[in-house]
C-alpha cells in the first residue's frame, strides 16, 4: 500500500476543506471498497481523512414524508430500518443480497455508491489495458475475458459494470442525492450521479473531487412497498450479481399497470433504469405478456460480447420473473 | 520479507496474556512456534508494518512525510497505546504488534471471513479496515470470547460438534457465529448458511459449524 497521511475530520465542512488540499485525498468511510483498492495498488491516495465521526447516520422520516439517510448509515443498519423495510423493500433486500453480514456492517451508503467496479483488468494493474484505471491505455476486457460485463450503454473504451445492488434500487426509488462542496451543497438526481463509460470511463461518477455525500433521500412513494430485487449470481450467496431487477408496481383493482419501476444491475456502466420497458408496462394489464413485451423493449438495445452474450436472455427472463413477483404480492 | 518466528514467543509481550483460542494456554500455535524454533521462517505474507510492497516504489519524499498516529485501542476490555504507521489494519495491528494471533490472515481483502473480530458488538472484517480508525471502539477478539477457563458457548459448540478440520478459519467461523446468533439470524438451517457466507472453510467443515451453531444457539438461549 502506497504511503499516506491520516487525518480525522469532527464535521462535513472541516472534511472538505482537508480534500480540497493541495494532495489529491479520499474520504475514508467504511474502507470495505477503498482500502482493497489501496492494497492493490489501483488507488493510491495521499491522504485518508476519516469520516468515520461525523454525524451523518440517521435514518429518518422528513416532513414531507420523504425518507433520508445519512451518508454514513451503514448497509446493515439501513436493510434493517423498519421505515426502509415496510416502505421501499427492494432497497432493504437489495442490500441484504450484497457482499456478507461483515462488509455490511462496515460499509457506508455513500460509499456503496462510490464503489469501483470488479472488472478483473481494472482490478488487477498487472494488467496493462485498462482505460478506467489509466486512459488511453485500452480496454483489456473488450477482446478478453468478458462474462461479467455490459451488455448496455457501454462504449469502445470500457465495458465494465457498475457492481452495487443497493444503487439498483436507489435507481428505481428516484433517490436524490445531497453531497457538500466548497461551493455548497447540491442535490443529485440518481440517474445523474453515475456515467456511462463514453470517452471518459475513468470518471464513475458526477461527483466533483472536493464534494462529499452527506445524504441519500428517498421520495415517497406508496407503492414502494410492493417492490422486490431479484439478484442472479454463481452462487447462492455472496456474489456480485450477473443480472439482477428492482422492480415496483401500482397496480389498480382492474389489474392496470398505473404505475411502474424497473431498473437493472450487472448490466451496464452505472445502475440502469429501464426506462423503455416502464414506458410498456403503465397502462398495460399485469400480466405476463406485458412483462415479455417490456423486457424485449429494453433490452432490444443490448450488445453482447464473446463470453457475456448470456446476459441479454438473462436480463430478459429476471425482469419478468421479478415483475411477476411483485404482482403476486398482496399487501 | 518479515516472518512471523524472526522474534523469540514471549507470552507475555506488551502485557498481553496467552493466546486462549480454546482457553487453552498450549495452543496449536505456540506448538508450532515451539517446534519450528526461531530458525525456520513461516511466510506468511507481506509484513506492511516494516516493510512497503515491493510493487509499488515509494518516493522518499512522501515516505519520508508519514508520520505514525497514535491510537489507543480498547480490546477484549483491556487499553492498549500504540504508535502505528496510518497504514496498518486492524488485523496487522492485533497480531504483529499485540500478539493476538488468534484472528487470522486469509485473504486480506475481506473476502474470506478468517480475520472477523466484534466492533461495539458487530461482526467485522479486521483485514480491511485500519487501526486508526479504531480509537476508543470495544474490540473483541477470539481471545476474549472465554471468561476465565470457561469457554464461550459457541467455542465449546465448535469442539464438541467437531466444527472445522484444520482450524484457521475457525476464529473467524466463531467470531462470526457469536454476532449471528446475537442478531437474531440463527433460526433456521438456511438463514444459519446465508448469515455465515461471509465465512469460508477450505475444509468444507460446513455441515459440522451449522451444527456447532444451532447447539450454541439453544444452549445461549435456553
Amino acid at each position: 500500500m502506497s504511503p499516506f497521511t491520516y487525518s480525522r475530520a469532527a464535521n462535513a465542512d472541516q472534511a472538505v476543506t482537508a480534500v480540497s488540499g493541495k494532495t489529491p485525498g479520499k474520504f475514508l468511510g467504511g474502507g470495505t471498497n477503498l482500502l482493497d483498492l489501496m492494497k492493490m495498488g489501483v488507488e493510491t491516495p495521499n491522504e485518508l481523512i476519516d469520516i468515520n465521526r461525523l454525524p451523518l447516520v440517521q435514518i429518518e422520516e422528513l416532513p414531507d414524508k420523504r425518507v433520508r439517510i445519512g451518508a454514513l448509515a451503514r448497509n446493515s443498519d439501513v436493510a434493517e430500518h423498519a421505515l426502509i423495510k415496510s416502505r421501499y423493500p427492494v432497497l432493504s433486500q437489495a442490500l441484504l443480497s450484497g457482499a456478507s453480514p461483515q462488509l455490511r456492517n462496515m460499509a457506508t451508503v455513500g460509499g456503496n455508491l462510490l464503489q469501483r467496479t470488479r472488472c478483473y483488468y481494472f482490478y488487477d494493474p498487472a494488467f496493462p489495458a485498462c482505460n478506467k484505471r489509466k486512459p488511453g491505455s485500452g480496454c483489456g476486457a473488450l477482446e478478453g475475458y468478458n462474462r461479467i460485463h455490459a451488455i448496455l450503454g457501454q462504449s469502445e473504451q470500457c465495458i465494465a459494470t457498475h457492481p452495487s445492488d443497493m444503487c439498483v434500487a436507489l435507481a428505481a426509488l428516484d433517490a436524490i442525492v445531497s453531497v457538500r462542496g466548497s461551493n455548497g451543497e447540491r442535490q443529485i438526481a440518481f440517474g445523474d450521479f453515475h456515467r456511462l463509460p463514453g470517452n471518459t470511463p475513468q470518471r464513475d461518477t458526477n461527483l466533483a473531487p472536493d464534494e462529499l455525500i452527506v445524504a441519500v433521500d428517498l421520495p415517497a412513494m406508496p407503492f414502494a412497498a410492493r417492490s422486490h430485487y431479484l439478484k442472479v449470481r454463481d452462487r447462492a450467496s455472496y456474489a456480485f450479481a450477473l443480472v439482477s431487477v428492482a422492480a415496483a408496481l401500482n397496480v389498480d383493482s382492474n389489474t392496470k399497470i398505473k404505475d411502474a419501476r424497473v431498473a437493472l444491475g450487472g448490466v451496464a456502466h452505472k445502475p440502469w433504469r429501464a426506462n423503455a420497458a416502464e414506458k410498456k408496462l403503465i397502462g398495460q394489464d399485469a400480466n405476463e405478456k406485458t412483462f415479455r413485451a417490456a423486457a424485449e423493449a429494453e433490452l432490444d438495445a443490448a450488445k453482447g460480447y464473446k463470453y457475456n452474450s448470456y446476459k441479454i436472455e438473462l436480463a430478459k427472463r429476471s425482469v419478468i420473473r421479478a415483475l411477476e413477483i411483485v404482482a403476486g404480492m398482496t399487501l | 520479507m518479515a516472518s512471523e518466528s524472526e522474534e523469540p514467543f514471549r507470552p507475555e509481550a506488551d502485557g498481553v496474556n496467552d493466546h486462549c483460542i480454546f482457553g487453552h494456554p498450549e495452543t496449536r500455535r505456540r506448538f508450532i512456534k515451539q517446534v519450528a524454533g526461531t530458525s525456520v521462517a513461516i511466510a506468511i505474507g507481506p509484513n506492511i508494518l516494516t516493510s512497503t510492497s515491493a510493487s509499488q516504489p515509494v518516493s522518499t519524499t512522501t515516505a519520508a512525510a508519514i508520520d505514525s498516529v497514535k491510537v489507543t485501542l480498547n480490546i477484549n476490555g483491556k487499553k492498549y497505546a500504540l504508535e502505528v504507521d496510518p497504514r496498518v489494519t486492524l488485523l496487522d495491528a492485533l497480531r504483529e504488534r499485540l500478539r493476538l494471533t488468534g484472528s487470522k490472515k486469509g485473504c486480506d481483502h475481506g473476502q474470506c471471513g478468517a480475520c472477523t473480530v466484534l466492533v461495539s458488538g458487530k461482526r467485522i472484517n479486521s483485514c480491511l479496515t485500519l487501526a486508526v480508525m479504531h480509537e476508543g471502539d470495544e474490540i473483541t477478539t477470539i481471545e476474549g470470547l472465554a471468561s476465565g477457563d470457561e469457554l464461550h458457548p459457541m467455542q465449546s459448540a465448535f469442539i464438541e460438534e467437531d466444527g472445522f478440520q484444520c482450524g484457521y478459519c475457525t476464529p473467524g467461523q466463531i467470531c462470526s457465529a457469536v454476532a449471528c446468533v446475537k442478531e437474531g439470524h440463527a433460526n433456521s438451517d438456511d438463514e444459519i448458511r446465508e448469515w455465515m457466507s461471509g465465512n469460508i472453510c477450505r475444509c468444507g467443515a460446513y455441515p459440522n459449524i451449522l451444527a456447532a451453531i444451532k447447539a450454541a444457539k439453544t444452549k445461549t438461549l435456553t
